[in-house]
């Protein structure tokens, strides 16, 4: 057991667990942030899809021990935040194009998403068919169709 | 008709059996078993013996509730079913709480979600107790107003008169009854529909995109600590011994461990605990039945099963066309994993758990634990997808006797290596079809579909049995071909037509996948129908349309063939494929294009499946009355996904006992790099009185209708699907001991 401590959707948090515990379950199992789900703990189905310092990454496939006290960690509960309006447009998106079915996966797919434009618009594009179809979050409810455009949409507004 | 309950604030009920007449049309022309009394009619004919109630409540606070006998899993009829209360009503969908209800023993099987029927059965006692409620607030108000209740106007929850206006939560004590009382109303009418028909977002979709909507495993309930199983290297494998237990709680974070039927479980203060503990775990293990078993003989055990065709007395220049296909496993787990959490007592217990079989799940669990009935507490959670997986209630059973065994809650869930492993799968089968004609017409049409097992043990079975001497075909068929045969159908006038089904092989964890037999069987048929087609010569739409019997098939047929442009030239390797299917009371089509040349199939894909890819899609459906027209274009979309998977990429091998696959980059199901960048749905437009399914609709034309692109892209008919299942492995298999693999520590390396 040990103390670990970083920046949680703005908050600092420190957590007594064992080093090699995954921030997946940090998030779930220890503070109860139910918002990255479970779907595979091996990096594959992307549906913890959550933000590290801006950027998109798995928490089930990172040991808490990696985190250092300024990191930041978003999570979907934390993304509206990250903006100045309500919610942040991707979401709005989501909401418009009623994306969801089930929704167990889309807090991942959201949160790939955003990081996904931004690298895009970081690089000087828009958003490319070869961009969407690069995407690797899983959806067995198959709205696919859906989050393509509504990302179209979310690129729009952010 | 319907009642008001007693109660310190308004409520009102009806029957769930409500609008549950049989089916009373016999189409004179030989019609199938499917067409006289399909599936749906018998779910809603099951109804029938039970006397419970559904409840409209109307709070002090003006907002309305009513708990859903239905699992939510996805398909969107919560939203459905505010839209159908808001209508009779005439309150806005967000002052309208609709949750999941508990187990409920009493409602008897109307407490199944399954066959695509909950909005057939719901939509007449849903819309009864609404307007029931609505008829209450309006004489309430009438006293109240010192109107009369034909000069009153109800309207976003305010009731407004000559005299004045009081709002709906003002009236809910004094719209209460102290006695239960029967009365009768009359629902709108189609024309007078405001809201059922509109376009409406989910209800909870806002939750769904803040990380608010909660799934089983994110309930708090207080010490349901993470628990995790360690289950046998083969399919239904058995634990003998742990034998290093000591070892196994001496780690950090573990409580508790149990050896139950499945596994040796282990609950720790997290799921990573869990999963350490799993790989320190040394198990003896029994192989079980399946134990050296593999594809290859457990196909040869399918095709012994084969009933044989009935040879029809055809004249001597008959041709024939015969045909063979096999379908592979596949496995029908959703995003989110078999999961429950359980909390067994001394003499009580209480579960939380997605299930569309609640009350069977609820007897079951009661039988396990030696307790009543009326002790053991089931709640339904929202599901994380279901496909069929949540018909059983695998993870709820075992949950229950892992807390017993450990005398604690636990939050159990499994490992997605465990999910097409040792979770259920839709059984492989084999159909074969038999087609003879003559001089342009089709004189016979007899198909033989063989699977192993399908498990019915979620109530449908009781279902069935308990009517099946109702149906108007004769003999002592068995649950399964009652099943088969109810659902299944040859929608063309092919001359003497026989469909039959016969099982084998009960050794493996099975069960529906968004549809029971329907997309094996109408791929199978709609590939022999394009070969009848080719070989008299004749256009596969036009060929189609001469032989379908029913009109909303033909208008389907056609819409997707003109959204299609059926026939327009296309470069060499890209090719156009159509299939129709009539089931759930309603008609779907569709028409694709493939895409097989080898820029595209040799597309590369860290870790995926590219292979052929479907570049257009269109898709009709006729569902008859629509609730929501947003949510049956979502659900035909997901259907056509699955269309996408059955055809192309995903299955189970089956290999020494043990199915290969371990992971989503292993079992492939359609990913983005699989989707059609164009896909357009058509909602086809219908004056029926009454709604049709939609959950299960949207696979079986697209499946059949990808599977012929690819035939006529190869010049010949496909006979095992996916028709990658016989490739090179696209993977390295994971190890089977021990039975769960470790997450990995590089995330930080594919930050983006």
């Amino acid at each position: 057991m040990s103390s670990h401590t970083f920046v949680l959707n703005g908050e600092k948090v420190t957590v007594d667990v064992e080093p090699g515990v995954r921030i997946l379950w940090v998030l779930r199992d220890v503070l109860g942030v139910t918002g990255p789900k479970y779907g595979c703990g091996i990096n594959v189905c992307k549906a913890c899809t959550s933000h590290i310092n801006g950027k998109a990454f798995n928490p089930c496939s990172v040991p808490v021990s990696e985190l250092s006290a300024d990191d930041e960690i978003t999570t979907i509960e934390g993304l509206a935040d990250t903006v100045d309006t309500d919610l942040h447009p991707m979401q709005d998106a989501w909401i418009e194009h009623d994306v969801a079915q089930c929704g167990y996966c889309q807090p991942g797919q959201i949160m790939a998403a955003v990081a996904l434009v931004n690298k895009v618009k970081a690089e000087g594009r828009a958003i490319a068919e070869s961009d969407l179809d690069g995407i690797r979050n899983l959806c067995r409810c198959g709205t696919y169709p859906r989050i393509r455009q509504a990302i179209r949409t979310g690129e729009q507004h952010m | 008709m319907g009642y008001v309950i007693a109660g310190a604030t308004l409520a009102t009920g009806a029957e769930m059996t409500l609008g549950s007449e049989p089916a009373e049309a016999v189409i004179p022309t030989a019609p199938g078993p499917a067409e006289i009394l399909d599936l749906n009619d018998l779910l809603t004919l099951a109804a029938a013996p039970t006397a419970s109630l559904i409840t409209v409540k109307i709070g002090t606070d003006g907002r309305a509730s009513f708990a859903l006998p239905r699992a939510e899993v996805g398909q969107g009829i919560i939203t459905s079913s505010t839209m159908m209360i808001a209508e009779e009503l005439d309150l806005p969908l967000d002052k309208i709480d609709v949750t999941l209800a508990k187990a409920r023993p009493e409602l008897m099987f109307n407490q199944l979600t399954g066959g695509s029927n909950t909005t057939i059965s719901t939509y007449t006692p849903i819309r009864v107790a609404a307007a029931l409620a609505k008829q209450q607030l309006l004489r309430a108000a009438a006293v109240v107003l010192g109107d009369t209740v034909d000069a009153l106007v109800a309207k976003s929850g305010v009731i407004t008169g000559p005299s004045g206006q009081i709002s709906y939560g003002d009236l809910a004590v004094k719209a209460s009854v102290t006695d239960t009382v029967r009365a009768e109303v009359t629902l709108k009418t189609r024309a007078q529909h405001t809201v059922i028909g509109t376009p409406q977002g989910r209800t909870d979709a806002r939750d769904a995109v803040t990380g608010k909507k909660k799934f089983a495993m994110d309930l708090d309930v207080a010490d349901a600590l993470p628990t995790m199983v360690a289950r046998p290297p083969t399919h239904n494998g058995a634990p003998v011994r742990l034998r290093n237990e000591a070892a196994v709680l001496d780690l950090p974070g573990v409580t508790h461990v149990a050896q139950v039927p499945t596994g040796i479980a282990v609950r720790a203060k997290t799921f990573g605990q869990c999963i350490d503990a799993i790989r320190e775990m040394d198990i003896e293990w029994e192989g079980g039945e399946l134990a050296g078993e593999s594809d290859a003989s457990i196909l040869a055990k399918v095709k012994q099963a084969q009933l044989p065709m009935v040879v029809p007395k055809v004249p001597v220049l008959t041709q024939r066309v015969d045909a063979e296909f096999t379908f592979r496993f596949r496995s029908n787990s959703s995003l989110e994993p078999n999961c429950a959490i359980a909390d067994v007592r001394a003499g009580s217990a209480e579960i939380w758990a997605s299930l569309k079989s609640p009350v069977v799940a609820q007897e079951e669990i009661a039988g396990e634990l030696g307790l009543p009935v009326s002790e053991v507490t089931v709640n339904v959670a929202q599901g994380g997808g279901s496909f069929g997986r949540k018909l059983f209630h695998d993870a709820a059973l075992e949950g229950a006797r892992i807390s017993k065994a450990m005398g604690k809650p636990v939050r159990l869930m499994w490992h997605r290596v465990d999910e097409p492993r040792q979770g259920r799968l839709h059984p492989m089968a084999t159909s074969r079809v038999r087609a003879t004609h003559l001089l342009g017409e089709v004189l016979s049409f007899e198909q033989r579909h063989t699977s192993v097992q399908t498990d019915f043990g979620h109530g449908l079975g009781d279902i069935i049995t308990n009517h099946a001497a109702k149906l108007p075909v004769g003999g002592n068929l068995s649950f399964a071909q009652t099943i088969f045969t109810l659902t299944q159908e040859v929608p063309y006038n092919f001359g003497a037509v026989t469909q039959l089904l016969n099982e084998t092989d009960d050794r493996f964890n099975t069960g529906s996948m968004r549809n029971i037999y329907s997309p094996d069987v109408r791929t199978a048929n709609e590939l022999v129908v394009d070969e009848l087609a080719r070989k008299m010569r004749k256009d596969p739409v036009a060929f189609r349309r001469k032989f379908l019997r029913s009109s909303a098939a033909k208008a389907a047929l056609d819409k997707v063939a003109a959204m299609g442009d059926w026939g327009r030239t296309l470069p060499d390797g890209v090719t156009q494929g159509v299939a129709i299917h009539k089931e759930y009371k309603g008609v779907t089509a569709c028409l694709v294009e493939l895409d097989t040349r080898p820029a595209t199939v040799n597309r590369d894909v860290r870790n995926g499946v590219t292979g052929p890819r479907v570049t257009k899609a269109f898709f009709a459906v006729d569902a008859g009355l629509v609730i929501n027209p947003t949510g049956l274009e979502a659900q035909m979309l997901g259907g056509v996904m699955d269309g996408i998977a059955l055809a192309l990429t995903s299955s189970c091998h089956f290999e020494d006992g043990h199915f290969l696959e371990a992971s989503w980059d292993n079992y492939f199901y359609t990913r983005q790099w699989n989707v059609p960048p164009e896909i357009t749905v058509e909602i086809m437009p219908s004056d029926a009185g009454q709604p049709g399914g939609a959950g299960e609709a949207g696979v079986a034309a697209s499946f059949a209708a990808i599977a012929c692109a690819y035939a006529r892209a190869t010049g010949k008919m496909p006979t095992e699907f996916p028709i990658n299942h016989a490739d090179e492995l696209a993977f390295e298999p994971k190890p089977f001991t021990p039975s769960v693999v470790q997450s990995p520590t590089d995330g930080l390396d594919h930050t983006y």
